[in-house]
C-alpha cells in the first residue's frame, strides 16, 4: 500500500463513495488519517490487496460491509472513561437536571453502550433515572445490539471499576451486574428506560427535544464541516440551557456553535446551551 | 536493507516539514538530551509520542518547558501544527497527522499495549508527509514504533534510531534496527545535532 499511496487515496474516497451509494453510510467527512488507518487494517482482514478489491466485495455483499462496518466505526469504550467528567455531571449537572419533573438524555454515539450503563448509574444514584428517558444512538447496528444486550467481559469490568469509584460511585460496582460464564451481565432495570436507536450525525435529523446530551470521543473522527453539522443537531435538540458533554479532548469553542454554548467545566469539556 | 554507519551523521538533502520522535521507557531522560538541542526559532514542528501510565495527566509539555527553548503542548485534535513548538500526544489517545497540516486523535484500540502508540504517529507521518517526514526513535522496552519507522523510510523519510549499546533500554531502537527501519543509528548528542542541523537547509 506505501508503494502506492496516491492510488490508496483515490480508492478510499471511492470506497467511501460506493458505500454512500449503495448503503446510505456516510464517511465522506471523517478524517483522512484514522479512516487511512481503518481501511488499511481492513485489507488484511478482509485479505484483499487493493482497496478496489475491496470495495468490489462491499458492494455485492451486505454481509461484507457489515463486517467492514465493524472496523470502520471503532467500536472501542469503557465504563465511566475520564471518571472526572462523571464526578462533573454529578456536581454541576445533576443539580440542574434535578429541577425538571421529567428528563430527556440523548447519548449520541454510544458504540457497545459503556457509556449509556455509566450514565444510567450515574442517574440511578442521583435519583433521577425512574423520570429519565435516555435515547442511546449509534451507526452501527452491531454494536446497539451488543448495547442492548449489555453483557462485557470480566476482564474489561475490572477497569470499569476502578473507573466507576474514581468516578464518585456510590456502591459496589459489582451491584449492578451479575457475574456469569466470566462475563459481567448488566442489571437489566438499568435499561429500562433507554431507547436504542440507530441515527447517524452525518445523515439524520433531530428526533427529540433533550435536556443533556453527551457525545465524546465521536467528533474526533469528523472534520470540521461534520462537526458543525453534530452541533448543529445538539443544538436544536436541546432545550433552553441545556447541557452538552463531551470527550476530553473536545470543545464546540472552535466551530461555527462556539457563541450559542457556554462552558460550565471547562476541563472536563462541559457545555451549557446559551 | 542497510543501514548507514552509526559514527556519521547523514546529510540533509531536502527540506523536511515535520520531526516525528518515539520514546519510551527511559524517555524523559533521553528527549531531556535531544530536545534542549534545538535551536530557539526551529522552523519545523516537533511531535512527540511519550509511553506513560495511562489515566495519568500528563505533564510532559510542562516538564519540558523549563528545559526547552522553544513551545511545548499537548495536541489539540484539529489543531494546525507551528513551527518551532514541540508537540506531546495527549494520554489514553493515539496522535495522527493530516496531510492538511493539522492533527488527528483517535481512541482505536492499543497498538503493542500503547495509545497513543508511536507505530501510529509515524505511520499517518509517513502517509501526510512522505520524504518530507524526519523519524526518531528513542530507547524503550516495547516493539512500538519500528513499523512505524519504517514505513516512514519507505515513504522517502529520514530515519534515525538511537544508538541501542547507548540506549537506557536497547529494545525498542534495536527492533527497528533489526527491521532495516533505521537510515542511521546514532547516539543522542548526535541525534540533537542531526535535528539542530535542519533549521540550516533551505
Amino acid at each position: 500500500m506505501s508503494l502506492y499511496p496516491e492510488n490508496f487515496q483515490i480508492e478510499i474516497r471511492l470506497l467511501i463513495e460506493a458505500i454512500y451509494l449503495k448503503y446510505n453510510h456516510d464517511f465522506r467527512n471523517y478524517s483522512p488519517a484514522s479512516l487511512r488507518r481503518r481501511v488499511a487494517y481492513a485489507l488484511q482482514q478482509f485479505g484483499c490487496q487493493t482497496v478496489s478489491a475491496l470495495q468490489e466485495k462491499v458492494l455485492h455483499d451486505p454481509d461484507a460491509f457489515m463486517r467492514l462496518l465493524q472496523i470502520l466505526t471503532i467500536p472501542v469504550s469503557e465504563m465511566f472513561r475520564d471518571p472526572t467528567y462523571f464526578l462533573a455531571l454529578r456536581q454541576h449537572v445533576v443539580p440542574m437536571l434535578r429541577t425538571y419533573p421529567s428528563l430527556k438524555v440523548w447519548i449520541a454515539g454510544c458504540s457497545t453502550g459503556e457509556e449509556v450503563y455509566s450514565m444510567a448509574i450515574l442517574l440511578h444514584e442521583e435519583g433521577l433515572l425512574e423520570r429519565t428517558i435516555l435515547y442511546a444512538t449509534d451507526i452501527n447496528p452491531q454494536s446497539l445490539e451488543k448495547a442492548e444486550r449489555g453483557i462485557y467481559s470480566a476482564d474489561s469490568v475490572r477497569k470499569f471499576t476502578q473507573n466507576y469509584q474514581k468516578a464518585g460511585g456510590k456502591r459496589a460496582f459489582s451491584d449492578y451486574y451479575t457475574a456469569a460464564y466470566n462475563s459481567a451481565i448488566m442489571d437489566k432495570s438499568l435499561r429500562q428506560n433507554v431507547t436504542f436507536a440507530d441515527h447517524s450525525l452525518a445523515t439524520d435529523s433531530v428526533f427529540s427535544e433533550t435536556h443533556f446530551v453527551s457525545c465524546r470521543n465521536v467528533l474526533i473522527y469528523f472534520d470540521r464541516a461534520l462537526q458543525d453539522r453534530a452541533f448543529g443537531l445538539f443544538h436544536e435538540s436541546l432545550c433552553r440551557r441545556g447541557f452538552l458533554g463531551l470527550g476530553a479532548k473536545e470543545t464546540v469553542q472552535f466551530s461555527a456553535y462556539a457563541e450559542l454554548f457556554e462552558p460550565v467545566v471547562r476541563e472536563d469539556r462541559i457545555f451549557r446551551k446559551k | 536493507m542497510t543501514t548507514a554507519a552509526p559514527t556519521s551523521a547523514p546529510r540533509p538533502a531536502r527540506r523536511f516539514a515535520v520531526v516525528v520522535i518515539g520514546a519510551s521507557a527511559g524517555g524523559i531522560e533521553a528527549l531531556g538530551t535531544v530536545l534542549p538541542m534545538l535551536p530557539k526559532h526551529y522552523t519545523l514542528p516537533v511531535v512527540v509520542v511519550l509511553h506513560l501510565p495511562a489515566d495519568e495527566p500528563s505533564l510532559l509539555a510542562e516538564v519540558f518547558s523549563y528545559k526547552v527553548g522553544l513551545a511545548t503542548k499537548e495536541a489539540d485534535e484539529k489543531e494546525r501544527l507551528q513551527p518551532g513548538v514541540i508537540y506531546f500526544a495527549p494520554p489514553s489517545y493515539h496522535l495522527l497527522l493530516e496531510a492538511d497540516g493539522t492533527f488527528a486523535l483517535s481512541t482505536e484500540e492499543p497498538v503493542h499495549f500503547s495509545r497513543p502508540s508511536i507505530d501510529v504517529l509515524f505511520g499517518s507521518a509517513a502517509d501526510a508527509y512522505g520524504e518530507r517526514a524526519v523519524g526518531v526513535l528513542l530507547t524503550g522496552a516495547s516493539q512500538d514504533g519500528a513499523r512505524g519507522l519504517l514505513a516512514i523510510r519507505e515513504a522517502g523519510g529520514q530515519t534515525l534510531a538511537q544508538d541501542p549499546a547507548e540506549a537506557m533500554i536497547s529494545i525498542m531502537p534495536a527492533a527497528a534496527v533489526e527491521l532495516g527501519a533505521a537510515r542511521a543509528v546514532l547516539p543522542l548528542k548526535d541525534i540533537g545535532r542531526f535535528l539542530a542541523g535542519l533549521e540550516k537547509e533551505a
